[in-house]
């Protein structure tokens, strides 16, 4: 052994050259197989040696088969075949005994044939040119790492890039579902990103279409969910936009008609895959989006849809999110959306609409808290809840909890939150489970106890909603103002909820916040067989309106309001119960509401310029950089243009 | 001057041919050269054999040899005077099969290789037999190579003076005892002694192996191969493997070692020293070696250092004998041919500016008289018949001359600018490139066996229309020769197909009407780039080719293969012109000297050698590189040489004195490009390690000091300098450099396949 090694080179043991020799049929005796093994040992040795003189000539520094079999060839021997492939023939161990062997797998020539993926043949050998270094002064550095932007682009390429933007942002349904579905999977497009983030970073100049605003986002998926990108840095740009649908009082959501709440929902989605995806690619990235959220809450001068878009973004990040950020703002912020609440003016419908909106979301957000947070703690969040089930009657609800079923997304974001980097470790203040219930329960009422207490029954593995099928109300709402307390409870209180339930069936991994379970509060009195029928909503607008009006006789609460909140769950086959919550007030305008004089049009929709416009510019790099520096550094920084 | 002690030596050339280019050998008288130095007919060989009586064991072994040897040829008379002048009667029968089994030994190196060149021209023995010859010490030791029948006879002979042999437990104590001496002599002395160690140490490992000792033979090799100089490390691998007397036959390296003498430069004093101790501890059988199997070159004076051995060693054979590179070289150019250069379009541009007309002047005067003056080192204008210029040529030289005049003065502080030519989707493998001297094309050889041309200027390449359109044209009109080219096939790029294995080199002719390719299929192929197509496939190497070039006149090229010969072919002959053999391994590069009249070959045996077109003798051998050479260049005053090999350095040398006058060291792989920039003073060096480097080359010829001790010893001591020599160093995007090259402005052009 010591020998071999010293001498650097293989060795045919005698034993194989006599099984060899068995394998065609001559039976050798030992003396005869040593010295055949060492004469082949030496004539391997001699023709690696010729080979390699190939090798140099060819000017590689990788030694090929081919390069050994004209090395045999040359000393008149014949040359071994099938090993000519530019794939690694890894070495196999044989499961019992040192037996190594080459996988030679059979190929069926017959599938080969018919084949109907016949590989392209490579691409043209060509010659191209460019000025390295001028006047002997060049970048010193290695070149390698040129930044793609810089490289230019090929005519393919640019090709592609204008189909694909053109298709996503064009009339054609179809073909925007293509080409989103390439950007998905292409593996070639990596000098394309930083054209591709350009463009999504249009989405400050077409606030006003909600439909761009949506193709826009879904590039932002697209790009996030495919595996050969490397995002890198350019994941700052992406949450910039994200941030922006999320946040910012759109010029699209001026029109109530505009169902500017789904994009939000849809952009929170985002947000959560963008972190969960690629969190880890921007040190200290979460901490950045959870102060600007935290910034946007806590400003009482934003629309309340901004405030809606933080709710339903911290939510997207997760219970740990909303516990740090929502949870201790919630009793400041609850005065003022009250005053919203309770203001019956008919000048004030439209403001109060989306204040429930925001109720609705908050109460979503905080029932996830308040599930995970007991879930976290099981033990003691039994006993506390059953103390709590004595008094309140939430009784049923706390049990189930324990389920694995709401494991399924139990916590990216607390993941992130523990283990990002550049997330302080400040941990927030820990509240028992039992004060914050209470604590919550004094602001929500029993609309909280029924919901928190029906959750686990929701969640549906295959409660997948995809947007363009997603739940669509245009205006069930007769009126609003009158909800409260009503016995007609199906017609007045039909208020849509914040649609979480897109968010939370197209991200399923998402730590299962939006449970929207909505069962009424009467329904607490109910047994819980009866209401865990009655989870499912429906997934399309006739139905819940239908089986919005099949509920009837709900108990009016302090929040009746709110008390028949529905949530569409995908399992559209037993459409059974659904109270919609609806946060839109058509024809009427209310203005002259706090909430509503503040609204800044950073962006006014004069600007028809679609984000197409931009697919033409070349990005430079620098720009990409900008507004992210911004963001990070400034209050407001999101609406900044670029 | 020639120390082995047997007797001068006679001739400093020596034919090494392999067995499979014996062919070629005998279908061309060209290759007579370098035989000179043997006896010319048999009888004058019995005739000095017979003198020397009586004869001792050794003589006697000999006399049968020969007798055999007349016998074959038929040559009786001979035979029977010899029998009787020498009084032997044998039996023939126990001689003739006996070289194997070592009862009658040929201990001599030096065969009667007329004779068997004789035989093989005649066609009477088939093609295996093959001559070594070495340079003969002393006709006595004559012996015959040609028995038919053995597959590798000369390889036997050769090897059967391995026989010879002492205790195989006692080479070690030899050896060991040597080496006690040698590490404690004087300083001085000691580092010129060890250069014996290495051929003392091959030769006495192969004795052992060629005796059966392998036991000993392993423990010899494992004791004492890690006191050999690093640069020996790749003949040392393949001396390690080889363990078996079967493995000697048939193995190049270990022919080429045992043909050739390994020569030694060693100081008259430290000479003696070793002499006397080998003498005096009786120790035969390394002083059997040394006389055997070592040249020793001895020279007067102070003994080298160790650094100044180290610059000059590390090739197969040891280093030049000095005699080798005494021959005198016309280094010079040749007289230009007066073109008158119409001055209208002079004048045009002079207008633009009023200084330049007065520039100009002086220097066109300048150009001027030096091509009328004959440099005193150049060759006779007509020593090498050139080609008479056409037309087109004048127009090409003018134009050169104008572009000449827009050249950028390049120096340390005005560096080039750097043109990378990136081949993309080359995925069957890049292996050769070559520009036009006006770099207007470019030319790839690929692993594919296929040749492809590029126009790097905006003009496609067009073909010649076919015959059926050919005629249809009007011959008369003035446009004529623009009317054949075919406009429809015009591209950027033609694909040209012919060869059967990887192009290993190619190389524009100057007039931009051929190119030429070599391939491993073992041809040369001519190809036209007005067609398109291929004109000729000249075929002698029978083994690859690795590199080919066009004289810098047109009409000659040059080619060198695995068959260690490198040819000289004119490009109207389907035959070889001049064969220069020498080589004791593949000939890896070939280059043409400016004026014509010389080759430069670069081989794998890691050194180069300097052949005379005229005459094909080889006039120079350089040595010095620790591995084989993969670029060569020369600078565009003909005079100074510089060479790359795998060991990642640039040697640059004095062509007049051949002496090594620089190394340029920074490539960490090898180099496979090398250029002067045309007025020669920078050197640009493209490798494998993905960088081009700029060295200063006016610096490195000038802090030469050529003192008339060093020019008549070629003992120079290098100066440490490459840092300061070093320009610049230039990265490229993970692409190997496999061609560098100047534009007539001075621009660098360098060029490579992208292989992520």
């Amino acid at each position: 052994m010591a020998d071999r090694e010293e001498r650097k080179f293989a060795e045919l043991p005698r034993d194989s050259i006599k099984v060899m020799a068995e394998a065609i049929g001559v039976d050798l005796s030992d003396d005869i197989a040593a010295v055949l093994a060492e004469d082949v040992c030496y004539r391997l040795r001699e023709a690696t040696q010729n080979s390699s003189q190939f090798m140099r000539h060819a000017k590689r520094r990788k030694l090929t088969v081919e390069d050994f079999n004209r090395a045999l060839r040359w000393s008149n021997v014949e040359v071994v075949c099938g090993y000519g492939s530019q794939d690694n023939l890894p070495f196999r161990s044989f499961k019992d005994g040192e037996l190594f062997f080459v996988e030679d797998r059979e190929i069926n020539l017959v599938d080969l044939a018919l084949a109907t993926n016949i590989p392209k043949g490579c691409a043209e050998t060509m010659v191209r040119v460019q000025i390295s270094y001028l006047d002997g002064k060049g970048n010193l550095e290695p070149q390698g790492t040129v930044p793609a932007a810089v490289q230019s682009l090929t005519e393919d390429l640019l090709k592609y890039y204008q189909q694909v933007t053109r298709a996503i942002l064009g009339e054609d349904q179809h073909l925007m579902k293509v080409a989103l579905q390439d950007l998905q999977t292409n593996s070639k497009i990596a000098a394309l990103l930083p054209y591709f983030v350009y463009v999504v970073s249009g989405v400050k100049s077409v606030s006003h279409d909600l439909e761009q605003l949506n193709r826009l986002l879904h590039i932002v998926k697209s790009l996030i969910q495919n595996p050969y990108l490397y995002l890198g840095s350019y994941i700052k740009s992406l949450v910039s936009s994200v941030m922006y649908c999320i946040l910012e009082p759109l010029a699209a959501s001026i029109n109530p008609f505009n169902d500017h709440w789904t994009l939000r929902d849809y952009a929170a989605m985002l947000l959560s895959d963008i972190l969960w995806a690629h969190g880890d690619l921007v040190s200290g990235l979460y901490h950045q989006i959870l102060l600007s959220l935290q910034k946007v809450l806590a400003d009482p001068v934003r629309p309340l849809c901004s405030h809606y878009g933080a709710v339903v973004g911290l939510h997207a990040l997760g219970w740990k999110a909303v516990e740090r950020i929502l949870y201790p703002h919630l009793s400041a912020y609850w005065s003022n959306l009250q005053a919203v609440l309770d203001d019956y003016s008919v000048s004030n419908a439209q403001v109060k609409a989306d204040g429930h909106k925001v109720y609705g979301a908050i109460l979503v957000a905080v029932e996830k808290l308040l599930k995970m947070k007991a879930q976290s703690h099981a033990v003691p969040a039994e006993c506390s809840a059953s103390e709590g089930r004595a008094e309140r009657e939430v009784s049923p609800g706390l049990s189930p909890l324990q389920e694995p079923l709401s494991e399924l997304g139990f916590g990216f974001a607390s993941h992130i939150l523990q283990g990002g980097p550049g997330v302080p470790s400040e941990k927030p203040v820990p509240v028992p489970l039992p004060t914050m219930y209470n604590e919550l329960y004094d602001f929500f009422g029993d609309s909280l106890a029924v919901r928190f207490s029906t959750g686990p029954g929701i969640r549906h593995p295959d409660g997948r909603v995809t947007i363009s099928d997603r739940l669509f109300q245009p205006s069930d709402i007769k009126k609003e103002g009158c909800g409260a307390g009503s016995g007609n409870s199906n017609v007045e209180t039909t208020r849509k909820m914040p649609q979480l339930t897109a968010s939370l069936s197209i991200s399923p991994r998402d730590d299962g916040s939006p449970k929207l379970d909505p069962t009424p509060q009467s329904c607490s009195s109910n047994s819980i067989s009866a209401r865990s029928a009655s989870f499912h909503c429906s997934s399309s607008l006739p139905r819940s309106k239908s089986s919005s009006s099949s509920r009837q006789g709900q108990r009016s609460a302090p929040r009746d309001v709110f008390q028949k909140s529905r949530f569409t769950h995908s399992q559209a086959t037993v459409p059974h119960l659904s109270f919609l919550i609806s946060g839109r007030q058509m024809g009427r305008r209310c203005q002259g509401r706090r909430f509503q004089t503040s609204f800044p049009r950073l962006h006014p929709a004069s600007s028809s310029q679609a984000a197409r416009g931009y697919a033409h510019k070349l990005p430079v790099i620098g720009r990409m950089v900008k507004p992210i520096k911004r963001w990070v550094c400034s209050e407001y920084s999101l609406h900044l243009p670029l | 001057m020639a120390a082995i002690p047997d007797g001068p030596v006679k001739s400093e050339t020596e034919l090494e041919v392999k067995p499979d280019s014996v062919n070629d050998i005998a279908g061309n008288p060209n290759v007579v050269q370098g035989i000179g130095g043997t006896p010319k007919t048999s009888p004058s060989v019995a005739a000095t054999v017979a003198s020397v009586t009586p004869p001792d064991i050794t003589d006697r072994q000999t006399l049968l040899a020969v007798l055999q040897f007349l016998k074959k040829n038929k040559l009786l008379e001979s035979e029977e005077t010899l029998r009787k002048e020498s009084g032997l009667c044998l039996d023939n029968e126990e001689q003739s099969g006996s070289v194997d089994g070592g009862s009658v030994c040929a201990t001599g190196d030096a065969e009667g290789s007329d004779a068997s060149l004789l035989s093989r021209v005649s066609g009477v023995t088939s093609a295996p037999a093959a001559a070594a010859v070495t340079g003969a010490p002393v006709p006595a030791k004559v012996t015959s190579a040609t028995s038919a029948g053995d597959d590798q006879p000369d390889v036997s002979v050769v090897l059967s003076a391995y026989s010879q042999q002492g205790d195989p437990a006692l080479y070690q104590v030899y050896y060991s005892g040597l080496k006690k001496f040698i590490e404690s002599v004087l300083d001085c002395h000691r580092a010129e002694l060890s250069q014996v160690f290495y051929p003392l140490f091959v030769h006495m490992y192969l004795e052992l192996v060629y005796n059966q000792h392998e036991a000993e033979a392993k423990d010899f090799f494992d004791k004492f191969h890690g006191d050999q100089e690093c640069y020996y490390q790749d003949d040392l691998r393949v001396l390690s493997g080889l363990t078996k007397k079967e493995h000697m036959k048939g193995n190049e390296t270990l022919l080429d070692f045992r043909t050739s003498k390994f020569v030694l430069r060693i100081s008259r004093d430290s000479y003696q020293l070793l002499k006397r101790h080998l003498q005096e501890r009786q120790n035969n059988q390394i002083w059997n070696i040394i006389q055997e199997h070592l040249y020793i070159d001895i020279f007067d004076g102070m003994p080298r250092s160790k650094s100044q051995i180290d610059s000059m060693s590390g090739s197969l054979a040891g280093e030049a004998r000095r005699e080798a590179n005494k021959a005198k070289v016309f280094y010079g150019l040749l007289k230009e041919p007066e073109i008158e250069v119409p001055l209208d379009d002079e004048d045009e541009e002079a207008e633009n500016e009023e200084g330049k007309p007065k520039k100009k002047k002086p220097k066109k005067d300048s150009l001027g008289s030096k091509s009328k003056k004959q440099d005193p080192n150049a060759p006779q204008q007509n020593r090498i018949p050139l080609p008479e210029l056409k037309d087109s040529d004048k127009l090409d030289k003018i134009m050169n001359m104008k572009e000449a005049t827009k050249r950028i003065r390049l120096g340390p502080d005005s560096l080039p600018s750097i043109c990378f030519y990136t081949f993309l989707n080359a995925y069957q493998g890049l292996t050769a490139v070559d520009f036009t001297d006006d770099s207007s094309l470019i030319a790839g050889g690929f692993a594919d066996s296929t040749v492809r041309v590029w126009s790097v200027t905006p003009k496609k390449l067009r073909g010649v229309k076919s015959a059926a359109d050919l005629s249809l044209i009007d011959k008369e009109s003035d446009d004529v020769l623009e009317r054949i080219m075919d406009e429809k096939t015009a591209s950027e790029s033609k694909i040209l197909y012919g060869h059967s294995g990887p192009v290993y080199g190619t190389s524009f002719s100057p007039d931009r009407n051929y190119l030429l390719s070599c391939s491993e299929d073992g041809t040369v192929r001519l190809w036209s780039l007005q067609t398109f197509t291929c004109l000729v496939g000249y075929k002698g190497h029978n083994y690859p080719v690795w590199d080919t070039q066009f004289s810098p006149y047109g009409y000659y090229f040059v080619s060198g293969g695995h068959d260690r010969v490198a040819r000289l072919w004119a490009t109207d002959h389907y035959q070889p012109l001049r064969m220069f053999s020498g080589h004791l391994a593949d000939v890896t590069s070939t280059r043409f000297h400016p004026n014509c009249n010389y080759v430069v070959t670069g081989s794998a045996d890691r050194t180069i050698r300097l052949w005379d077109v005229l005459t094909g003798n080889c006039v120079r051998i350089l040595t010095g590189h620790k591995g084989p050479i993969h670029s060569l260049a020369f600078s565009p005053n003909g005079k100074f040489l510089a060479s790359g090999a795998t060991d990642g350095r640039i040697l640059l040398w004095d062509i007049g004195h051949g002496v090594m006058i620089g190394e340029l060291k920074g490539h960490t792989d090898t180099i496979y490009a090398l250029k002067f920039s045309r007025d020669g003073e920078i050197l640009a060096s493209g490798s494998m390690d993905n960088t081009v480097k700029l060295w200063d080359a006016t610096k490195a010829f000038d802090d030469i000091e050529t003192d008339d001790f060093t020019a008549a010893t070629g003992h120079i001591t290098l100066p440490e300098n490459s840092q300061d020599i070093l320009l610049g160093t230039y990265v490229t995007k993970s692409t190997a450099v496999v061609h560098v090259h100047f534009t007539r402005r001075n621009l660098l052009l360098a060029a490579g396949s992208y292989n992520p």
